[in-house]
């Protein structure tokens, strides 16, 4: 029996040991001078109806996991499973039909629509494409989708241009619901954890900590995510500026520091961190940290 | 204080017009530099079109009691040096000019077009060999591929076409592959992916159509020069058979010989071809200003 018969429901989605590999290529052999770890090794999962935040540093693999859950990119190992179904290997024909069921929200709204398109094509160009309106009966489907993200139905003949990039950013919401997908990736740089259930704090392509929102914000465990937690800038000028936490920068992906990533910038890094890889285990209701502190502290669930 | 309404004013002057005329108006207005380009051009075309009556004489009949004669009313251009009317076969050089010229540049785009998408979009093994025979074409000089391709068809107007067309591919394709590359990372073109549009619609859709204002440019550019390569095709005898006028080979024979004597037979076929390539340019600015939608405001 598998896990997911025995929870009753099957989560949505179910991401295991995901990871995306780059080779870096140099000198005119082309030869293989290294590997970007831009994912190394991600799992998570999530139920229908919930939303899970994945917060980091730029760079650190939250866009690579997104599009790898989407397979706008070829993972290079893991299984990505939708409503129980594992599309990680699906061929091009089959995942075409299968793309209506999940869409992406992109970071930059002024990229992301073709600017020689008027607003209303844009939105309902996945109508079309899955065959499911045409004519008059799609742009009553747009307009309708317009409304719902807060446009006015008269603005479908505008161009990009023409509107805010707040307004691009709803037109890019609205080309996702059009399919009426069962998941939306939104790859969208502000606000992640406020929205979200739950919170997964990436860093050089690994998940360090994941747990409730509430429970992150008010009990972070790793030292990662504590510090980035302090770096919340926060909306008050006569706040008292906390000394940072971290400093350096992040090591190159190309060669990612043995043991735990971090204990390159970790106050509390110990030998153990430079050698031992530290794993996701449970530290509490329904939180996860990857950190070697945790273990015999006594903190444990 | 006077408060403007731009949206009202805008459609006024006929900006959202949805009516033929009314919006060709406003293009009108608003292009002014590119109006005057399409009036060239259409009086160019026209010009081909009616040779026959715009002229008193014919451009074959051979005059050597008139030879070298310069402009004068009976005749507006002068004579060349076998006593033929200039100006009739400025007008009748229009037609095999224009044909060339327009036929070439469309001809060699259209297929530079597919050439440069399906290589930058496609990339890979595809990429490789059309980059790879692009190569060896541009290695050549333009002029010695075209005298090759004429010398193996025949000299014809289609064959002086044809052969003028394929040296364009390269250029074309390079530019139009530079920009697949670029286009093909943006989101707009992973969005389309994402709702599960083929690779093929991507391309149509919503490549090539971002393509359109750097081959407008390049194809209007080029004009000039495939009507300049008509001459120099003629000048080798490779051109439009003798004793049929081209603006081309009216200018390259006479250069030489008679520039000092009779500058006349340089200056009007001179002034035909910079009118034409000048009328071009104007117009195809306008055109890509025209189809961009971020210009129309």
């Amino acid at each position: 029996m598998t896990d997911a018969a025995m929870t009753g429901t099957p989560p949505l989605l179910e991401v295991t040991d995901l990871v995306k590999h780059y080779p870096v290529r140099s000198g005119i052999l082309r030869r293989r001078a290294g590997i970007v770890h831009a994912v190394d090794g991600v799992s998570f999962s999530l139920g229908s109806g919930e939303t899970l935040g994945l917060v980091g540093e730029s760079g650190c693999g939250k866009s690579t996991v997104a599009r790898s859950v989407l397979r706008l990119i070829e993972p290079t190992a893991g299984h990505i499973r939708l409503n129980g179904r594992d599309i990680t290997h699906l061929g091009k024909s089959e995942l075409r039909t299968h793309r209506r069921s999940m869409q992406i929200v992109f970071q930059d709204p002024f990229a992301s629509l073709n600017p020689r398109m008027t607003a209303g094509d844009i939105v309902g160009e996945p109508l079309s494409v899955h065959g499911l309106a045409s004519g008059r009966k799609q742009q009553a489907r747009v307009a309708e989708l317009f409304e719902q993200v807060g446009l006015r139905p008269d603005q479908m003949r505008n161009y990009p241009h023409q509107f805010s990039g707040g307004q691009r950013q709803r037109i890019c919401i609205a080309r996702a619901l059009a399919l009426g997908p069962s998941l939306i990736v939104c790859d969208e740089p502000v606000l992640v954890a406020h929205i979200s259930h739950r919170v997964a704090v990436m860093y050089l392509g690994r998940i360090v900590e994941i747990a409730d929102k509430t429970e992150l914000f008010r009990n972070p465990r790793h030292p990662y995510t504590q510090a980035l937690l302090a770096s919340v800038p926060v909306a008050d000028p006569k706040a008292k500026r906390l000394t940072p936490l971290v400093d350096g920068d992040v090591p190159s992906p190309v060669n990612p520091p043995p043991g735990c990533a971090f204990h390159t910038r970790c106050r509390y890094a110990m030998d153990r961190c430079r050698v031992e890889r530290p794993v996701l285990v449970d530290a509490g209701a329904s939180h996860q940290v990857a950190c070697w502190l945790n273990e015999g502290t006594g903190r444990e669930a | 204080m006077a408060t403007i309404n731009y949206d009202s004013e805008l459609r006024r002057a006929g900006a959202n017009a949805t009516s033929g005329w009314r919006r060709l108006r406003f293009f009108a207005q608003r292009y002014v530099l590119g109006t005057f380009g399409l009036a060239i051009m259409v009086t160019f075309v026209l010009t081909a079109l009616f040779a026959d009556l715009i002229c008193r004489y014919s451009p074959l009949t051979v005059d050597s009691a008139h030879a070298l004669a310069p402009p004068g009313w009976q005749h507006w251009m002068g004579t060349d040096s076998f006593g033929r009317d200039v100006w009739a076969r400025i007008v009748h050089g229009a037609r095999v000019s224009l044909a060339v010229g327009i036929g070439s540049t469309a001809l060699g785009s259209s297929i530079g077009v597919v050439v440069g998408l399906t290589s930058g979009y496609l990339s890979g093994w595809v990429d490789l060999v059309f980059q790879r025979v692009t190569d060896i074409l541009q290695a050549l000089p333009l002029l010695v591929l075209a005298l090759v391709m004429t010398a193996a068809l025949g000299p014809s107007l289609p064959n002086v076409i044809i052969a003028i067309a394929i040296p364009l591919i390269p250029t074309v394709s390079r530019v139009i592959r530079a920009n697949t590359l670029a286009l093909r990372e943006l989101p707009f073109v992973e969005a389309a992916k994402s709702i599960g549009m083929s690779e093929m619609r991507i391309a149509l859709r919503h490549v090539l159509p971002n393509t359109l204002a750097p081959l407008i440019v390049l194809a209007t550019a080029q004009l000039g020069s495939t009507i300049l390569t008509e001459a120099s095709l003629s000048f080798l005898g490779l051109g439009i058979p003798e004793p049929y006028p081209s603006w081309g080979r009216m200018l390259s024979e006479s250069a030489a010989e008679y520039v000092r004597v009779a500058p006349w037979l340089v200056i009007f076929p001179g002034i035909a071809i910079s009118l034409a390539v000048f009328g071009t340019n104007l117009f195809g600015d306008a055109l890509r200003d025209i189809l961009d939608p971020r210009q129309r405001g």
